[in-house]
């Protein structure tokens, strides 16, 4: 089980997290008009990385807060995390 | 019975308190501190059971977890457990326990024909023989497969013990209170920090109890003995026996089960029969020592022959001997220690050492006593059925390969020492990068990936001397890392005997013309030949070696085979043995009960329980509960003998013709304020919301960004910016969650606020053509007329002094309206409900009854809202804005999304009006097509029309717009059923959506 550092609450057990997938993806703005392509790798094409990875995480039983955590997906080792307001670096 | 085989004034047990207990039925008596094991050998059993495949009689192997052999099924207090190890069950005054995989009787075993049909039963037997016929696996192989083979038998009774699962964080978790764990433990606790040492056995101090040694002064016991004591006295310590650390996961949590009441008759009141800690630990010491290694050779499976530190357990801690005329095999000093413990206890052992001339204080101490020694010999095959008898030896020339003249000693014991393996479970399972050490022949710990470091004789460090530097050492550093307190402890003045090199002899050859099994893996039976066979029919990585032979796959997981399995497979490879590799250390490092595994939850505790505040009234008044995701909820209030198809009929149409009140607290509800919430809203909603007004609700429909239906329900604006939005009970918490996404993600520039309101306020629907007239006697102040309260309109109420939300909404499509009070009040309200309905015929109704009047209504719900279905799907497209975007707008450009032949919601009736049809039936065009028949929809919800009393469902058909009016079969593989039906309008009553607004 992962420990995870809320940067809200501090460490934290896996078991009070829930997985949001990839960080990285930018919503495109309401109202724009994108490409079927552009949609699809909004919506769909995930690159299923392994190594460092930045993935969303809600803190579902705590602070119920949408966190940033930079993991590596092969070793589970977590370098890094960040609350929902701030920018990958 | 005599304990023919017990010592006095020897051992750790207390004689003052005699234990009676039954093996096979025979009664037996041993001691408290005694095991099963120890109690049996000093009563002079050593047949304990019968072996996996060839059914071979087992004795004893060795002395702890490392067991391969004595495996019996325990009787405890009216229950039962397989898969018991011998040689860690502590015995209790009446245990009871039974060999295993023996038919009649141990003694007399039927499956030992395999025994004689073993060139019959290579390895890979199963997979080569049982491959024909097919049609045989599951009727004939598989069946009795499982009765010849197999450990024990579960208990299919409900297990009336209690386990525990706890929590812990500590700065450093040392599993083994061998000489390493206690210095370590007492020098990182003497420093302040928090530390937890776990120990398997009922006893600490490893091999202290039984090696001669001295430590500051003290004997190798008393040193640990004293520092046990001073860390039980220490806040920031705590120590646990009986407790095994089997698991090491990611991020140092690890698992450790503690048997708290397993040693006792039974378990005291209040005490869990086992506690299951998840512990999470800074870092982790692992000190847990060594277990020995056997020498491969003839009928090396004998009941007799075993482990020689085995041996000097049984003697030391127990006060037992293993056999009174032993045979000590050795390549290495260990085995000239119990050879000396036995002389010092009257016996003359035999001592036959693989090295042609070791030089050692322990060799020269064994010289001193006169023991026998023959160097350079082997032991070739052990003789004996049942028990050994006398064991076949010969000299053996320097390259190991030549056997000299074989000569037959008398025996009843041969004790094996092939020096020591490194325990690396657990430092492997926690992705620790093992290697070999050519030393000592075996793989110790290597690069750590996690915050672990092994020490003494897990990390192949065999001098106690060295052993305690280095573990008070890395006590002192990893406890100073975290407290800073520069505590130290002095290091003890050891005194110990030097031992010499052991020499790297495993494996005995066979004398010529004989054929001899040579057993590496005592449980499952694999012997020298297997591997031979594996490897000659192409099989080359040692996991597939092991999957093909199952070497090391039984439940002692390999603990006394793997290596020597390694070996061989190198010396037929010609590998070293790191090439070979070694494979997969995966927890549990021991056998876990299940009951331990799933703790407290079981039965109702396995989840949650919600009830309403309405739940004691629905139960008085006969609610038949129903489970809805968490929630109890009453499917219909059984009248005298009514089924559910009576009782929810009656309830349905009581709504249609009267009024009904049905418990809707279970309905998600989430609480939105703040200045944009209206703009939060249309984004999430596919329909507008920006000119909502103030007392108004809207039904709106959610996607997901694949444009897949997410939820509906109704959001109804209380003020300004406060909105109060209701989901279905099973997506609450996702919608929540969804939510929070947006808001905290995507578009943090909104200023809004959500927060689940679902338990703080009680709800009660109340529903049917008198309803309003019951509303204006709830609310007698208030104006619930059609123009005072309009459908879709909320005002708030003084319902005899407590504050209530009455909303218009309708789910049934009656004239309805739900109102909400705080959920204290729950009962309140549904007693009001209840006594002012009287006059109007009210009754309550429950899930089954909302179905039937959602379904003949054509209002979807879960079954049709069921993640594969779009708006246009549930006939939900009129709610889909044109002007402005939305979450899964885009997606529903996709090109099989606007398919003209989609699939739509639509009615279906059964052509005879009468047959019932099973949710989740097909639909298709020819009920007779050859099959695959082409499916062209599924029926989602099925009830009986209390409108037109017959059966009505509702479908998902392709291309269901233009169907209405085709008649298709319904075909329901399962029930066995085909019924003609005819497709109709999905709205079956009051298509035009009159009564909602009357």
């Amino acid at each position: 089980m992962l420990f995870i550092k809320c940067p809200h609450c501090g460490w934290r057990s896996q078991n009070e997290f829930s997985y949001g997938g990839d960080a990285t993806v930018k919503r495109p703005e309401l109202g724009k008009q994108v490409s079927d392509q552009e949609w699809d790798d909004f919506v769909y094409n995930r690159k299923s990385l392994r190594g460092k990875h930045w993935e969303l995480w809600q803190h579902l039983s705590g602070c119920r807060q949408w966190i940033k955590v930079e993991r590596d997906t092969a070793t589970h080792e977590i370098f890094n995390t960040l609350k929902a307001n701030e920018e990958i670096s | 019975m005599t304990q023919s085989f017990r010592l006095e004034n020897v051992g750790l047990i207390n004689r003052n308190k005699k234990l009676s207990f039954k093996f096979n039925g025979k009664s037996y008596f041993g001691y408290e501190g005694d095991t099963l094991a120890s109690a049996l050998i000093a009563n002079g059993v050593h047949l304990v059971g019968r072996s996996f495949k060839y059914h071979r009689p087992r004795g004893f192997f060795g002395a702890g977890v490392d067991e391969p052999y004595a495996i019996v099924q325990l009787y405890r207090n009216g229950e039962t457990e397989p898969n018991i190890k011998a040689t860690e069950q502590e015995l209790f005054d009446g245990l009871e326990a039974k060999s295993v995989n023996c038919w009649p009787s141990v003694n007399f075993d039927i499956g030992a024909i395999n025994n004689f049909l073993k060139i019959f039963l290579p390895a890979g037997f199963y997979y080569k023989t049982f491959m024909w016929p097919k049609s045989f696996w599951f009727k004939v192989y598989e069946p009795f497969i499982r009765k010849a083979a197999g450990l024990g038998v579960a208990s299919i009774k409900h297990d009336k013990e209690r386990y525990e699962h706890k929590y812990e964080y500590c700065d450093l978790l040392i599993t083994g209170s061998g000489p390493s764990g206690l210095a370590s433990a007492y020098a990182a606790a003497k420093n302040g920090a928090r530390v937890i040492l776990a120990e398997d056995k009922a006893r600490f101090g490893g091999t202290l109890l039984t090696s001669e040694v001295n430590i500051g002064n003290k004997s190798g016991k008393e040193w640990a003995e004293g520092i046990v004591a001073e860390l039980k006295e220490m806040p920031n310590v705590t120590v646990k026996n009986r407790s095994q650390v089997f698991g090491y996961y990611d991020h140092n949590m690890l698992v450790m089960s503690e048997r708290i009441s397993d040693h006792l008759p039974e378990t005291k009141k209040f005490h869990p029969k086992q506690r299951l800690w998840y512990i999470r630990a800074k870092e982790v010491l692992i000190s847990s020592g060594s277990i020995e290694r056997p020498i491969v050779f003839g009928n090396n499976d004998t009941p007799g022959v075993m482990l020689s530190s085995a041996a000097k357990e049984y003697l030391k801690v127990y006060g037992v001997l293993v056999g009174r005329n032993p045979l000590i095999f050795t390549n290495n000093d260990s085995g000239y220690e119990t050879a000396i413990e036995f002389k010092k206890n009257g016996i003359d052992p035999i001592i036959l050492d693989t090295r042609k001339n070791p030089q050692s204080e322990i060799v020269d101490e064994a010289k001193n006593l006169g023991l026998n020694i023959r160097f350079s010999h082997v032991v070739v095959a052990a003789q004996g059925y049942k028990k050994v008898k006398s064991a076949d030896v010969a000299k053996i020339s320097d390259d190991k390969e030549q056997l000299g003249t074989i000569e037959n000693i008398k025996c009843d014991c041969i004790c094996v020492s092939g020096f020591w393996t490194p325990t690396i479970h657990l430092a492997s399972q926690s992705g620790n990068k093992t290697k070999f050490n050519e030393d000592i022949d075996a793989f110790i710990p290597g690069t750590s990936k996690q915050n672990e470091k092994t020490l003494g004789a897990a990390n192949g460090v065999f001098t106690l001397d060295e052993t305690l530097k280095s573990s008070i050492e890395t006590g002192y550093e990893l406890s100073n890392q975290i407290t800073n307190n520069n505590n130290k402890v002095s290091f003890p003045n050891v005194v110990e005997k030097k031992s010499t090199v052991h020499d790297k002899f495993w494996c005995v050859p066979l004398p010529k013309g004989k054929n001899y099994k040579r057993f590496l893996d005592f449980q499952n039976d694999v012997a020298v030949s297997d591997i031979e066979i594996a490897l000659k029919e192409g099989y080359r990585s040692i996991e597939h070696v092991k999957r093909y032979t199952t070497l090391g796959m039984a439940t002692d997981q390999g603990k006394t085979s793997n290596l020597n399995g390694l070996q061989l497979v190198s010396k037929i490879e010609n590998k070293v043995v790191p090439n070979v590799g070694h494979t997969t250390f995966r927890p549990p490092y021991t056998p876990v009960s299940i009951g331990a595994i799933v703790g407290r939850e079981v039965g109702k505790h396995s989840k949650p329980t919600r009830k309403s505040p309405m739940h004691s009234w629905h139960e008085k008044n006969n609610a038949i509960f129903v489970d809805a995701g968490v929630w109890l909820r009453p499917r219909y209030y059984k009248q005298g003998d009514e089924n559910l198809f009576e009782g929810s009929k009656r309830e349905a149409k009581n709504v249609r013709s009267n009024v009904g009140v049905c418990d809707v607290t279970t309905l998600g509800k989430i609480d939105i304020k703040g200045p944009d919430a209206a703009e939060l809203l249309n984004r999430v909603y596919t329909n507008a919301w920006l000119k909502l007004p103030v007392g108004k609700a809207r039904y709106g429909v959610m996607l997901r960004e694949d444009g897949i239906v997410m939820d509906d329900g109704t959001t109804t604006r209380i003020s300004e910016n406060h909105y109060h939005m209701t989901t279905t009970t099973a997506q609450a918490a996702n919608v929540l969650s969804h939510l929070e996404y947006y808001l905290q993600l995507v578009w943090p520039e909104l200023n809004v606020n959500v927060v689940s309101t679902t338990e703080q306020w009680a709800g009660a629907a109340i529903a049917g053509p008198k309803s309003r007239d019951l509303l204006q006697k709830l609310f007698p102040n208030s104006d619930v007329s059609n123009e005072g309260l309009p459908f879709m309109g909320y005002t708030e109420g003084d319902l005899f002094g407590v504050k209530a939300r009455i909303f218009r909404i309708s789910f049934s499509g009656e004239l309805a309206y739900e109102v909400n009070v705080e959920s204290n009040n729950g009962n309140f309200m549904w007693e009001k409900i209840i006594e002012l309905g009287q006059e109007f015929k009210i009754q309550p109704y429950g899930t089954e009854a909302l179905s039937t009047l959602r379904i003949e209504m054509g209002h979807v719900a879960g079954s049709e809202l069921d993640g594969r279905t779009i708006p246009y799907d549930n006939s939900l497209e009129g709610l889909l804005s044109k002007k402005k975007d939305f979450i899964g707008k885009r997606s529903l450009n996709r090109k099989s999304f606007t398919a003209e032949d989609r699939q739509k919601i639509v009615g279906v009736v059964p052509l005879d009006k009468k047959t019932s049809i099973p949710e989740g039936s097909h639909l298709v065009k020819d009920s007779k097509a050859p099959l695959p028949n082409p499916k062209l929809g599924y029926i989602s919800a099925s009830c009986w029309s209390v409108e037109h009393d017959n059966p009505f469902s509702l479908a998902i058909l392709k291309d269901g717009k233009k169907m209405i009016g085709e008649k298709l079969f319904v075909m329901s593989p399962l029930k066995n059923k085909v019924i003609p039906v005819e497709i109709v309008s999905s709205h079956y009553v009051d298509p035009k959506g009159e009564r909602v607004r009357s």
